[in-house]
């Protein structure tokens, strides 16, 4: 059912707001999809890689002499083969990287610094042969303490991950070595004086455990050097370009001697940008001369790569008894893993991202310590913010008695609202979506039954533009081939090219996506950022209307008049008296000059919005903690649905990742700082019958800055559900949660502990 | 993966051949959902792995009310609790078969195999302990019988010696009165394994008022599953009702010294062992009546 908040004042679309079959579909069913795990080589070789043991020890020495007396190993590397990098930032679009830390982190330097950081590789003509072989490498450690929780890491005392580095405080370094590498800090107006106005002030303190993103599909990558100096890697990743980049300035070659194939994606969640793989196959190719295939098994993936931060967060709010916000102090310290720059931009941006606050303070630390070097995850850094900003605003209503909605309805951003980093927001739809939600059917049907509640949150994240080109190829059968940079992992083969169509007048159907290689296509940032539905689709729509004026000089040739005089109604080109349809101007190209080929590129400047609002109903088991949830609904303005059924599955994607997160994944390290839970089943992410179906209400207020009106949906989901499910577990049982995931031991610690300080 | 040899042996006394020959170097195969994944990630070593699942006493199901029910060690979790007699007959057994893993497993994954693993959170073993099940066990030396809840010995070790088998696992007769339920406490509600479980069987007067035998046995709170003796005996004679299993509950509990790990705290995991006693034996004496 098509449950879209009716809008007002939309112009009528032909293709944008349909359902297609998507594009990619039938391979994707069938298994002919080709992902990175379906690449076969003629004489491919297979690597595996040896990850410390240690969380935290400095590497002695290496010996890989009985590894290379193994029968059919062709290959060993060490980071001894990795070229000199001094410390140089390069920028990949979505964020920035150091690249003698990139590089350290693929393979380990003179220190590894987290258990599963990769510190040697082998290549051989079967994996068995690479995994005896990797068995057989000989590394002298000397262990180091290590430090797993962020505020420990942050103490004058804590062992130190790197001895150059100094917490950058604004430009300024500090002037002793510290895991602490950056303090950010933000301000508006004079908290001191918010709080002095406030009739009721709370502050708590909230702490949330590292979690992966958990694609499904292990990392992967084939390299193959070839005699001439070009390397060509086929991999999954969010973005063919950025890994390019990153491969070729770990190898010190030119990017043009680099051709990414980006192969079908198995999910990524921010996950798959940094490369790990892609450097070592290289270098292992052109030592063996052989193309080098390496998959990641389940535990490397989970110790290796990933996660997103574990976090404390301190949140301080003040109210007036109408509910009005008078000031928000919060204080955030994210782990960054291994190396610097984790998520705390983010975080500090989005604490208070849903509220308008006359005073505001904020302050953010990005600290390192001995887990794998922290990666986005949809929505990077907002969850474990929004779990605490949306916790707090939530005993705030209820301390002063006011409805959830109404308290937030009363402080919502809207137009005009300066966010604490300072932007300034345009047209945006809070308002929209907390009223969608408030009126839906589920926030009006009573819950009703013992130890269950109901609670809801708002969630916020940006749309970065970045950039994006297409080239668009019309057939003399009438469809158009078009190419595009942007993988595809959520269905944006099939919402880029509706927008094409749309543009052209034409059907869906009529549009042939291709996902391109780095050879095929022009520069294409990351599929990240909720930005390809809005980025990538504004270059197909900007490449429509190339083909447009293209096909109106090819009419204007046969009709043997002025192309300005061609007018233009969906698929219909007129001109005194003449009509054709694209498809009839389609047939006669070879006779009008061969090829029409659209291209654009795009680079939208900022970023706009994307506001979203979750509610849940759970039942928690008095004497076990464990939460069963009952009905959810996810409401979430999307400017313009493009392909509604690809938006209201990012809002269940979303949201049942934010349950997962809520609910019971997490790094479990022992006291040695090894993780305990490497594998799919102690690492619990839901299953299907862990989680109700999913509503979804998709709001369309337009975003001005894009032609249809998009707004990215793919991160936003994932920001509310902690927070949601925190504020219904405390109206179920009366304990506020404030430490994730708010597992069944937990929960019911939290539960015996006030039914005992009651008694 | 090491490689290694394979065999399937058409009989018990070829199985026990090779076994014996291999002394202790050979594994046994039944479903292979236990043993496989051991081999792939080395945490066990096999020179030779012997499929007994061509064996037909080790393959046979066999079920009478009066004999009860002989169970062939590698007779497949799906085989019982399709079996609506077997489950009606045996429910606890019923409801363990039936969470085991989800359908792909169930469909290999054995109670001999589940038995002779000896996880301390084997779900299908707390089962066989409190319908007092005798195993089976072929070996150079000939047959013997060990009662299940004698044949864990630690974690992931049974009594086996080298050379034995198990053959078959022989329920007793069903009780009239009487009635039996296991469950266990995840986290998720599949694909985990037990936090902690229990398995309550109780035997009533032809009233349906008072329990006059009991047997509790639990599942991840010790080094190997266990029979909670104390609770079990102590239900004997009593009212079946709230306050006797809530009781029963505080006393299996003494036998619970969980560790501490990934799946549950200790104090958890004690706690869990109380309210699974309970929520069982309630459903035991449900069924009983
Ligand atoms: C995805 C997944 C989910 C799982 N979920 C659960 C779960 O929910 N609950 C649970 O309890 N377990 C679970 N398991 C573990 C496993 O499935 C069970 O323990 C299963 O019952 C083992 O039976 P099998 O026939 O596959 O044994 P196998 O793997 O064939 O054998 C298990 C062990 O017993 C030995 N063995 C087998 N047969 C004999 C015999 N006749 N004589 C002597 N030794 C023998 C083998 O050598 C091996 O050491 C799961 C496993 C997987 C892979």
């Amino acid at each position: 059912m098509d449950k879209r908040a009716e809008a007002t004042d939309t112009p009528e679309y032909k293709v944008i707001g349909t359902r297609p079959v998507r594009h990619d579909g039938a391979d994707k069913v069938t298994g002919r999809a080709i992902y990175g795990a379906d690449v076969h080589l003629t004489g491919m070789a297979h690597s595996r890689i040896l990850r410390s043991p240690h969380p935290h020890a400095r590497i002695k020495s290496i010996d890989t002499s009985e590894a290379e007396k193994i029968p059919g190993v062709l290959a060993v590397l060490t980071a001894a083969d990795f070229p000199e990098l001094e410390d140089k930032i390069a920028h990949l679009g979505e964020g920035s990287v150091n690249l003698a830390f990139l590089a350290a982190n693929c393979v380990a330097k003179d220190k590894a610094l987290y258990r599963g950081h990769a510190v040697a590789a082998v290549a051989a003509v079967s994996p068995h042969a690479a995994d005896e072989a990797v068995k057989r490498i000989k590394v002298e450690y000397e262990p180091l303490p290590a430090t797993t929780w962020v505020l420990d890491a942050m103490k004058d005392d804590a062992p130190l991950l790197h001895e150059n580095l100094r917490t950058d405080e604004m430009g300024e370094k500090g002037d002793k070595p510290s895991n602490v590498a950056s303090h950010l800090h933000f301000e508006t107006g004079d908290v001191e004086k918010g709080f002095a106005e406030a009739d009721v002030v709370i502050e708590r303190e909230f702490r949330t455990a590292s979690v992966h993103q958990g694609y499904i599909e292990p990392h992967v990558a084939t390299a193959l050097w070839n005699e001439d100096g070009r390397l060509k890697i086929w991999t999954s990743t969010q973005g063919s370009f950025t890994c390019r980049q990153q491969t070729a300035e770990l190898l010190q070659m030119p990017i043009s001697h680099v051709t990414v194939v980006p192969c079908e994606i198995g999910g990524g969640f921010g996950g798959k940008i940094a490369v790990y793989l892609e450097p070592v196959a290289a270098l292992l190719s052109r030592k063996c001369g052989r193309p080098v295939k390496i998959i990641m098994q389940r535990n490397e993936v989970f110790e290796g790569t990933g996660p997103t931060p574990g976090s404390f967060v301190r949140v301080k709010l003040g109210a007036k008894k109408d509910g009005r916000l008078t000031a928000g102090q919060a204080w955030l310290a994210y782990d960054a893993g291994a190396y610097p720059g984790g998520m705390i931009g983010p975080g500090c941006m989005c604490v208070f991202s849903c509220y308008e606050l006359p005073h505001a303070l904020v302050d953010g630390y990005d600290v390192c310590l001995n887990k794998p070097k922290t990666q986005a995850y949809r929505a990077p850094g907002a969850t474990q913010a929004a779990f605490a900003c949306e916790s707090v605003v939530d005993e705030l209503a209820d301390a002063l008695g006011i409805d959830p909605f109404d308290f937030r309805l009363k402080n919502a951003a809207k137009e005009g609202t300066r966010r604490v980093d300072g932007p300034i927001y345009p047209r945006i739809g809070l308002i929209e979506t907390l009223e969608a939600a408030r009126n839906s059917e589920h926030w009006k049907s009573p819950l009703e039954g013992e130890n269950r509640g109901r609670g809801m949150a708002a969630g916020f994240w940006f749309n970065v533009g970045l950039k994006s080109s297409v080239s668009a190829h019309v057939n003399p059968d009438g469809t158009v081939k078009l190419l595009e940079g942007s993988t595809d992992i959520g269905g944006t083969r099939a919402s880029v090219a509706m927008q094409l169509a749309e543009t052209l007048g034409i059907a869906a159907e009529d549009v042939h996506p291709i996902v391109a290689d780095t050879d095929s296509v022009g520069y294409t940032d990351v599929t990240g950022g909720s930005r390809v539905t809005f980025a990538t689709g504004m270059a197909a729509y900007e490449a429509g209307l190339d083909i447009r004026r293209q096909m109106a000089e090819r009419a204007a040739l046969l009709w043997e008049c002025d192309a300005n005089d061609v007018t233009i109604e969906g698929d219909d080109y007129s001109a005194n008296g003449n009509s054709m349809t694209f498809r009839e101007i389609a047939a006669n190209l070879h006779e009008t000059g061969g090829a029409v080929v659209g291209r654009a590129t795009v680079a939208p400047e900022g970023s706009t919005n994307g506001f979203g609002c979750h509610i849940v109903d759970v039942e928690v088991d008095p004497e076990t903690g464990k939460v069963t949830i009952l009905r959810y609904t996810a409401a979430q303005d999307a400017g313009k649905a493009i392909h509604p059924s690809y938006v209201e599955g990012q809002m269940q994607g979303g949201a049942v990742q934010g349950i997962g997160w809520a609910l019971n994944e997490e790094y479990f390290f022992d006291n040695q700082g090894a993780m305990r839970n490497a594998s799919f089943l102690d690492y619990r992410m839901p299953t299907c019958l862990d989680v109700p179906m999913i509503d979804t209400i998709i709001v369309e207020v337009p975003n001005p800055a894009h032609p249809y009106g998009v707004r990215g949906v793919g991160e936003t989901p994932i920001v509310p559900p902690p927070a949601a499910l925190a504020n219904a577990i405390y109206n179920a049982t009366g304990v506020r949660m404030r430490e994730l995931p708010m597992s069944p031991p937990r929960l019911w610690k939290a539960m015996a502990e006030k039914a005992g300080s009651r008694e | 993966m090491i490689p290694f040899d394979y065999a399937a042996p058409a009989t018990v006394e070829e199985a026990v051949a090779l076994l014996a020959e291999k002394n202790g170097q050979a594994k046994i195969l039944a479903g292979g959902t236990d043993i496989l994944v051991q081999l792939r990630e080395g945490l066990r070593r096999a020179e030779l792995v012997v499929d007994v699942k061509k064996i037909p006493e080790l393959t046979d199901l066999n079920y009478s009310p009066e004999t009860g029910l002989v169970l062939g060690a590698a007779v497949p979790c799906y085989r019982i609790y399709e079996n609506a007699a077997v489950a009606a007959a045996y429910p606890a057994l019923a409801d363990a078969t039936r969470i085991v893993g989800g359908w792909q497993i169930q469909s290999r994954a054995s109670v001999g195999g589940n038995l002779c693993n000896a996880s301390p959170a084997g779900d299908t073993i707390p089962p066989l302990i409190v319908y007092d099940v005798v195993c089976r066990i072929a070996g150079p030396k000939g047959l013997r019988e060990v009662s299940a809840a004698e044949f864990c010995a630690a974690p992931g070790r049974n009594v086996l010696e080298p050379g034995e088998l198990l053959i078959s696992l022989a329920f007793p007769p069903v009780a009239p009165h009487s009635g039996s339920a296991y469950q266990r406490f995840i986290p998720r509600n599949e694909m985990d394994i037990a936090v902690a479980g229990a398995a309550s069987w109780v035997q009533l007067d032809p009233a349906g008022k008072t329990i006059e035998k009991a047997r509790i046995a639990l599942a991840a709170v010790s080094p190997k599953p266990v029979y909670a003796e104390e609770a079990s005996v102590w239900l004997a004679g009593k009212p079946a009702n709230e306050e006797s299993f809530a009781h029963a509950g505080e006393l299996a509990k003494k036998v619970a010294v969980p560790i501490d790990d990934m799946r549950g705290t200790r104090e958890y995991r004690v706690h869990l062992a109380s309210v699974l006693t309970r929520r069982t034996l309630a459903d035991a004496v449900k069924r009983a009546t």
